[in-house]
């Protein structure tokens, strides 16, 4: 496997002369590395994962997730309605799903009344859209991988041990 | 009156573990940007489902004495792991027992073996307890060097030469803390013949076992002949992170685990059943998270041995633990001056080799327990450190 992939999949957030340092790689390969990464399509960009309920200058925003039923058609399946879906810039995933719905599509909005505007003069206009279900997300507890509420306590690991 | 009168001799006689002084010179830094390598432990946390699972235990009322062996679906699962991890089959019911911590198993094995006046072998530079663990159960302890030109690994023929009449026992701890040293199988042959020649018991501390980075690793219990006149010692601080819990256990002849037992329940009677269920936890579902650990130690083993003999500072590849070994005698430092004024110049706490015996002189331990970016700097600042000593 890439080096760099490897590093990636294990969540740090290292830099790149980081990188270079623990994979005993110089600073150009690993860029090397990234861009053979990218072309490939692996690696699509880097993505900060914040929690802006402690910003107080951060706009409120509100996220949904929705259930969406479709029609899927002859030759594409769910593909062409899913792809245009999660084209639309309210939309931060977009899923086909097994089970009672197809499409599990998750949006972000600055208010209520724009996903509520998004939902009912968007999506379910899409022609072959059959309903949506909207659930409204109303405090988050660990956003990809970390705890919001700070994790672990600080560590109390003795600096000299045997 | 002196109270100090009332110490006994041989533990006034005892020196403090050189650890001590390093610790206290640490602590004197609190508050300031100290990047320690001096832990013995990881930096990882006990892996939440083994924690979730001591919670449970908790919520369902787990708070009395087990039996004195422990818990007996815990030994179920060890001896299940260690005959699938180390090919060496113990019954549960009478040749497991499970301790505070292997340190424990130590003392229950020195305390049951030895004979006032026994001789106990020891490879050195080791961890800092096995000697004392001996001189406190009345025995005396040989060391057996080893030495960085074979990597640390205990050699049959230094086992050989530092041997004498009256040796009882030998304790081996593969791979090692502090250098990293193992054995290899062909290795470990020979020093399972010469134990069956010399007609020793073995105690063997295979705490690092799971963080073996090249090859796989070999117990000397499961060459034959040898389970009969071994004790296998192994716990859970190292690969599944937790060292707070102290729990740990030693498998061996149903008559040798019923001497340590005896000891065990007049002083210990059990360990505690909170930890004995977070151990099972660890051994049942825990092993995709030891993977993931090691993985990550092998990287920053990586990282630092390259970074030291970059640095200039000869440092051998260790093939299992979390530990660095490298010789700092080329900046013409002692060990103790060079982590002294390490510490005090550059904020990087190494222990000096000469805490873990008289042949890890010239060497310091850094343990890479700790993550890249703090490793990356600890070594720019060692660099930095040793080019200003060398100038």
């Amino acid at each position: 496997m890439n080096p760099v992939l490897k590093l990636l999949l294990e969540g740090g957030s290292l830099t790149t002369a980081q990188m270079a340092q623990v994979a005993g790689l110089s600073v150009a390969q690993v860029e090397q590395h990234l861009e053979q990464l990218k072309k490939d399509k692996i690696f699509l960009g880097w993505h900060p994962v914040l929690d802006l309920s402690r910003e107080a200058g951060a706009a409120a925003a509100v996220r949904a997730v929705i259930e969406v039923k479709v029609t899927p058609e002859r030759g594409g399946g769910f593909n062409r309605l899913a792809e245009r879906i999660a084209r639309f810039d309210e939309v931060e995933s977009c899923y086909l799903m097994s089970g009672g719905f197809d499409l599990l599509v998750f949006v972000h909005e600055p208010s209520l009344q724009k996903v509520a505007a998004f939902v009912s003069e968007r999506l379910s206009t899409i022609e072959g859209v059959l309903s949506t279900s909207t659930h409204f997300m109303l405090r988050c507890y660990k956003e990809q991988g970390f705890l919001l509420d700070g994790g672990e306590a600080p560590t109390t690991r003795l600096n000299v041990a045997p | 009156m002196n109270p100090s009168n009332f110490i006994a001799r041989h533990v006034a006689a005892l020196p403090k573990s050189g650890i001590r002084d390093f610790f206290e010179l640490v602590a004197k830094l609190k508050g300031q940007d100290v990047i320690s390598l001096g832990v013995g432990e990881p930096d990882f946390v006990t892996p939440w489902h083994i924690r979730e699972a001591a919670i449970y235990a908790l919520e369902k009322g787990k708070t009395y004495y087990t039996s004195n062996l422990g818990l007996i679906e815990l030994r179920r699962a060890i001896a299940k792991y260690v005959e699938e991890h180390f090919g060496v089959s113990y019954r549960p019911e009478d040749q497991v027992i499970v301790t505070v911590g292997v340190s424990e198993a130590l003392d229950l094995a020195c305390r049951a073996f030895i004979n006032p006046g026994d001789k106990v072998m020891f490879h050195q530079p080791c961890y800092v307890s096995y000697s004392p663990s001996v001189v406190l159960a009345h025995g005396t302890a040989i060391a057996v060097p080893t030495y960085a030109k074979d990597n640390f690994a205990l050699t049959a023929e230094a086992l050989r030469a530092a041997w004498q009449p009256g040796a009882r026992m030998l304790m081996l701890n593969l791979p090692c803390n502090p250098t990293g040293g193992t054995c290899s199988r062909e290795q470990l042959e020979k020093i399972a013949e010469f134990c069956r020649e010399k007609d020793l018991l073995v105690l063997t501390d295979e705490i690092y076992s799971e963080l073996t980075f090249e090859g796989t690793h070999t117990s000397i219990a499961s060459l034959p002949g040898m389970a009969e006149r071994t004790i296998f010692l192994h716990g859970f601080s190292k690969a599944f992170a937790m060292t707070g819990w102290r729990i740990g256990y030693a498998c061996g002849p149903a008559a040798l685990i019923d001497a340590m037992m005896k000891v065990h329940q007049y002083s210990m009677l059990c360990a505690s059943i909170i930890a004995q269920e977070a151990a099972l936890e660890a051994l049942l579902r825990g092993w995709d998270s030891v993977l993931k650990m090691r993985e990550q130690y092998h990287r920053r083993r990586d990282l630092i041995v390259r970074r030291f003999n970059e640095i200039g500072l000869k440092c051998h590849s260790p093939r299992g633990s979390f530990y660095a070994f490298p010789d700092v005698s080329v900046t013409g430092l002692t060990e103790k001056d060079f982590a002294t004024n390490l510490l005090t110049q550059q904020k990087v706490a190494v222990v000096p080799g000469i805490a873990f015996g008289e042949n890890g002189k010239g060497h310091v331990r850094a343990c890479f327990a700790t993550s890249y970016e703090q490793l990356i700097v600890a070594c720019d600042r060692i660099e930095k450190f040793v080019s200003g000593v060398r100038r």
